[in-house]
């Protein structure tokens, strides 16, 4: 786990979803979580999508630092994804979900295992090793998720909505606990939600998207300093109460 | 909504109206008498002989042989074919419909129609038998891979749409996690889509076998009642019948005897509507 400089990830994509036209530029620096704020239907988790490859772009691009990944399919451009509800593997357990990456690489089952090692002692997983996605809490399963996800060893990490799962008594404890996995993993990281919570305590800036449009980018404090849209100064509001 | 749904044809304190309870009895004597007939009147003592007998050990190895051999040809094609059917969703909706009516079509089908069909394809005068004949000197009519080839044709259906029905309740989205962890498409398919499917390849394959082993139609029209070559248990169980009752008996207890085990084996995970 070597830390080596990480390249910045830039956004310039067109998505069509349905009657929905999403249009989003941005870019994301290593080390400085973006969140991706908006109400339901905006087309947030639409945007990481298009980032990670799942759906094709009208027009744009997407490159992370000079590489150029916009054309690629997902498994070659080095983009780590923590799914909402985290979509585990169901028929692997703990270990092998981890494993997964290493196993595609071209590794033999053993290798692929031991290399899942250092990731279950650093996410507490050891215990949970032979545990199936099943027989996990929502905390686990996020955790799995992280790590499966981190032993890939991505370039860019994205996380969609990833506390809408847990229930909301571990909710304030899972989240600090994803910020210093976050911090640690250092690279380019993009995150949707719908709270300033999660906003404030994951990431350094916010991208508001409405209706499948950028309304504002800055920190949490510039956009409380000038809400662009009503809908961010509700949010904001929603969220001092 | 399920509650008064399911008591739609009961009265009060779930008693079933008179006319609906007698006649669900007839149904069931129906389904249930000639089996137990058969049981019934078999001859016990005898059977070891009868079972022991050339033609009767000729037709069994015969009939697991090419019953096994189909379900594998069903398994190696079937599969694909169930996966195209299930992520056919981008394609135009008559392709689409096309598609899933031409594998239904064998399901419908009487099987002796299906028997002459395979004969205009594949038999001597055949459009592609003809050519297979003057180019290579191949007849397929009347082999042993004539009956694999009916079986195929009859029971290919069964594993397409178990199979199909796997990957349609199965989440997408592992696939799509599995390919930002670096899998290829390939290896989606073989590490993700497979295992979390193969509780229904498990049942479409045994439903696929209990389907091939007990081809009749098709069988005798396309590949005849060759001794040893293409004469498979229905059909040496429907010839002894005019010529030797107990044979035929013998050999209809031994069909029944793999089905009811096939229902066993399918009980727990795959069939939960016949768990008792």
């Amino acid at each position: 786990m070597t830390r080596t400089p990480r390249p910045a990830l830039h956004v310039d994509v067109h998505v069509a979803r349905g009657s929905l036209h999403v249009e989003a530029a941005f870019d994301a620096a290593p080390g400085h979580p973006l969140a991706i704020i908006g109400p339901n239907g905006a087309g947030k988790s639409t945007v990481l999508a298009a980032i990670a490859g799942l759906v094709p772009l009208e027009s744009g691009a997407v490159s992370i630092g000079d590489r150029a990944v916009g054309a690629l399919p997902p498994e070659a451009r080095r983009i780590g994804v923590v799914f909402q509800d985290y979509v585990l593997f169901p028929h692997l357990d703990v270990r092998d979900n981890i494993a997964f990456a290493a196993r595609m690489r071209g590794g033999s089952r053993v290798a692929a295992r031991a290399a899942a090692e250092p990731w279950l002692e650093r996410y507490g997983l050891t215990p949970l090793a032979e545990r199936f996605p099943a027989e996990l809490s929502g905390g686990q399963a996020q955790r799995v998720a992280l790590a499966r996800a981190l032993a890939a060893e991505p370039e860019v990490l994205l996380l969609d909505e990833p506390m809408s799962a847990l229930d909301v008594e571990v909710r304030a404890e899972m989240r600090s606990e994803l910020a210093t996995h976050v911090r640690e993993f250092g690279g380019a990281t993009v995150l949707v939600t719908h709270s300033t919570a999660d906003a404030a305590a994951l990431a350094d800036s916010v991208l508001v998207l409405e209706a499948g449009g950028v309304t504002q980018r800055g920190a949490l404090a510039d956009l409380r300093a000038a809400p662009a849209t009503p809908y961010v100064q509700r949010m904001l509001a929603a969220a001092a109460e | 909504m399920t509650a008064p749904t399911r008591r739609l044809a009961s009265g009060p304190g779930g008693r079933l109206a008179w006319p609906i309870a007698a006649l669900a009895a007839v149904a069931l004597a129906l389904l249930v008498l000639p089996l137990l007939s058969l049981v019934l009147r078999a001859p016990w003592a005898d059977l070891p002989r009868l079972l022991a007998r050339e033609s009767v050990l000729q037709a069994l190895v015969l009939s697991f042989g090419t019953a096994l051999a189909a379900t594998a040809v069903c398994l190696v094609l079937g599969v694909p074919l169930a996966t195209a059917l299930a992520r056919a969703s981008g394609w135009p909706t008559l392709a689409r419909r096309l598609l899933r009516a031409a594998v239904t079509v064998p399901l419908v089908l009487p099987p002796v129609v299906g028997g002459i069909a395979l004969l205009q394809l594949l038999g001597r005068r055949g459009v592609v038998g003809g050519l297979l004949d003057d180019w290579f000197g191949i007849a397929v009519p009347f082999t042993t891979g004539a009956v694999v080839i009916a079986q195929v044709f009859v029971a290919m259906p069964f594993l397409v749409f178990a199979v199909e029905g796997a990957l349609r309740t199965a989440d997408r989205r592992t696939e799509l996690a599995a390919a930002t962890l670096g899998a290829s498409r390939w290896q989606v398919f073989r590490h993700v889509t497979l295992p979390l499917v193969a509780p229904g390849v498990a049942a479409g394959a045994v439903l696929c076998f209990s389907r091939a082993l007990g081809e009749f139609g098709a069988t005798i029209t396309f590949a005849g009642s060759l001794p040893g070559v293409t004469r498979t248990l229905p059909i040496a169980s429907y010839l002894a019948m005019q010529s030797d009752p107990d044979e035929a008996i013998a050999l209809a207890l031994l069909l029944l005897a793999v089905s009811i085990t096939v229902l066993v084996g399918l009980r727990d995970r795959w069939l939960p509507g016949v768990r008792g």
